[in-house]
């Protein structure tokens, strides 16, 4: 059989009523980690073991389980039923039950059936995630010609950074239009990102619906070569399983990681290591993103010109070499002994507040103390000493609060972060296409979601309780975190080198 | 290159034990019931452990896999791969 080329329009139709669908279901799983501070007071109480339990769960079983288990489930049904139907139903399930994760009273309100019915559509969201992926990358790559794979499939892969975008922009118009007390109540603004998803998602199925089935499987089905057991025959066969592991340890676990770190890592790093206030941080990873986006495409196109090892492998070399400097030069330029600006003075009197401490009979002193410099650098410095029973006082650390960088400074760290976006641009542009390449048309869409949400839900996922962990047993390096990315990124780059072809597969309809 | 991808899957087949021992290590010493952060929870652990295992015994295949010469030639066609 030819390969299928598809003409000039219908095959844009085809991408964008994947990506708009893909990207959805990515804004739909941000939200709730972006909203996570909002969404805990609101359904996870603190003091209360239950929600305490059930929040654990929300977090790492939705990632690290679900996800790959959704691959399987809806991988499997992919290969039996149709692509179509199958990220048909994944949109739907994640649309429906992002909307109602915005509709489930707060724990004031139920109880602990709050953060047991957000556990549960969390549950359903990473199921199906697990699920949405593959599809969308076979779909659009079994409507692409050979010389066009790389660069049709890059564009789903814009949708999960594209995803992380749209939601971040959303919360933060909905968050600048209110106070915060308004958008943190019980039915405030915070509910807002989550009901905005009903809509996205009826306009992605309504586009959906439209589509034909992937021609590739519809000329499987017609001949009655569907698989009719895509697992076994995914996992249970020698030949194709050593490849579902190859591609696994060779490409999508450094891939998983070089992603994370990027755009999750660095973000957490700003807010919680270099204390940039709440809306700078995330400005500054919009930034990063928009210049950054453009290079999914490029390299995209140019895997299709030079091949798509050497492009993803390079990314995940470049994270290895430079993910420690990039990250020592956040650090640096905020510290005062290497601060290049003029530095702020202190504005007003410090605000001295004398409370009982909680736990004993010491009197706790904190004291608040804002600084800005003419270039308008400002940041807040809060001192707590203690005044115990016997009167002795006890000095506390100074720590600094909403940091807000001065207009050159902020562009640099734009810049850090664009760094790493581009190098996730590297990894994950030509990986759709690389996977799809990989593996057979019936037994596509599982053999490769499993391989993707191992490497991107457990790998990737895994960089910040791996990054605490590290911090934990050495905190006197504040980059010690970085060693778990950079280890995963480098073994994957070893075994990639060594084990995968550069060869691209020009008929992927056998 | 063959001897190469042979003799380092020996490599891989080693690595996936020392995870897991890792692993197992890491939630003993870190698991307390008196601690905030999720390190100190044993949900995350438990979770982590029981997704790593199969994860683990997966490098372990491959280098297994590797050292049996089995990635000396990757399939060129799914007829191959069947």
């Amino acid at each position: 059989m030819k390969p299928i080329n598809a003409a000039g329009s219908s095959i844009w139709k085809v991408i964008a009523a994947s990506s708009v669908g893909t990207l959805i279901e990515w804004y739909d799983f941000y939200i709730f980690g972006m909203l996570a501070k909002t969404i805990s007071t609101q359904f996870f109480p603190e003091g209360n073991d239950v929600a305490a339990l059930l929040s654990t769960l929300a977090i790492f079983a939705a990632g690290f389980i679900i996800r790959p288990f959704g691959a399987l489930v809806f991988g499997r049904l992919g290969d039996l039923i149709g692509r179509k139907y199958t990220f048909l139903l994944t949109l739907v399930l994640m649309g429906s039950s992002t909307f109602l994760i915005g509709l489930v009273p707060g724990y004031k309100s139920i109880g602990v059936w709050a953060p047991l019915l957000v556990l549960l559509l969390r549950l359903i969201q990473g199921l199906a995630l697990g699920g949405e992926y593959g599809g969308a990358a076979t779909y659009v790559a079994e409507h692409a010609p050979a010389n066009r794979r790389g660069y049709y499939t890059s564009w789903i892969q814009t949708t999960a950074t594209l995803g992380l975008f749209v939601a971040l922009g959303v919360i933060l118009f909905v968050k600048s239009s209110m106070s915060e007390a308004a958008f943190d109540a019980e039915w405030g603004g915070w509910r807002y990102p989550f009901w905005v998803s009903i809509l996205l998602v009826g306009v992605s199925v309504y586009i959906r619906m439209k589509m034909n089935e992937s021609p590739l499987f519809s000329k499987l089905k017609s001949e009655g070569k569907t698989s009719t057991n895509p697992l076994k025959e995914s996992f249970g066969h020698r030949a194709n399983f050593k490849m579902v592991l190859l591609a696994l340890f060779g490409a999508v676990m450094g891939q998983g990681v070089i992603w994370y770190t990027g755009q999750f890592y660095a973000q957490n790093f700003l807010e919680t290591k270099v204390m940039i206030d709440f809306e700078q941080s995330r400005t500054i990873l919009l930034w990063a993103i928009a210049f950054a986006t453009p290079f999914f495409i490029f390299f995209g196109w140019l895997s299709d010109r030079i091949g798509r090892k050497w492009i993803m492998l390079t990314g995940m070399l470049l994270g290895v070499i430079f993910y420690r400097p990039i990250y020592s030069s956040f650090l640096e330029s905020v510290a005062p002994k290497t601060y290049t600006g003029a530095l702020p003075y202190m504005t007003g009197s410090p605000i001295i507040k004398k409370e009982l401490s909680k736990i004993n009979t010491d009197s706790l002193i904190t004291t608040t103390t804002h600084f800005a410099s003419p270039e308008n650098y400002k940041y807040t410095v809060v001192v707590t000493d203690t005044l115990t029973a016997s009167s002795l006082l006890k000095k506390g650390t100074p720590v600094v609060k909403n940091r807000h960088l001065p207009s050159g400074l902020f562009w640099k760290f734009v810049w850090l972060v664009f760094v790493q976006v581009f190098l996730v641009t590297m990894v994950y542009g030509p990986v759709a296409a690389f996977l799809v390449e990989l593996f057979p048309t019936k037994i596509r869409y599982t053999s490769m979601s499993l391989p993707y949400h191992i490497g991107n839900g457990v790998f990737g996922g895994l960089v910040p309780f791996i990054g605490l962990l590290l911090t934990s047993s050495f905190p006197g390096d504040p980059l010690v975190g970085l060693w778990y990315p950079i280890g995963i990124a480098a073994l994957s780059f070893i075994i990639g080198a060594i084990y995968l072809q550069n060869k691209i597969d020009t008929d992927v309809t056998d | 290159m063959n001897v190469i991808k042979k003799y380092s899957g020996l490599i891989w087949l080693l690595l996936g034990p020392a995870v897991m021992y890792l692993l197992i290590a890491g939630a003993l010493h870190n698991i307390d019931p008196d601690g905030t952060k999720d390190i100190n929870k044993p949900i995350p652990w438990i979770i982590i452990i029981a997704i790593f295992t199969p994860i683990s015994i997966g490098l372990m295949i491959f280098g297994y896999y590797a050292l049996k010469g089995e990635y000396d030639h990757l399939a060129e066609n799914s007829e191959e791969l069947n």
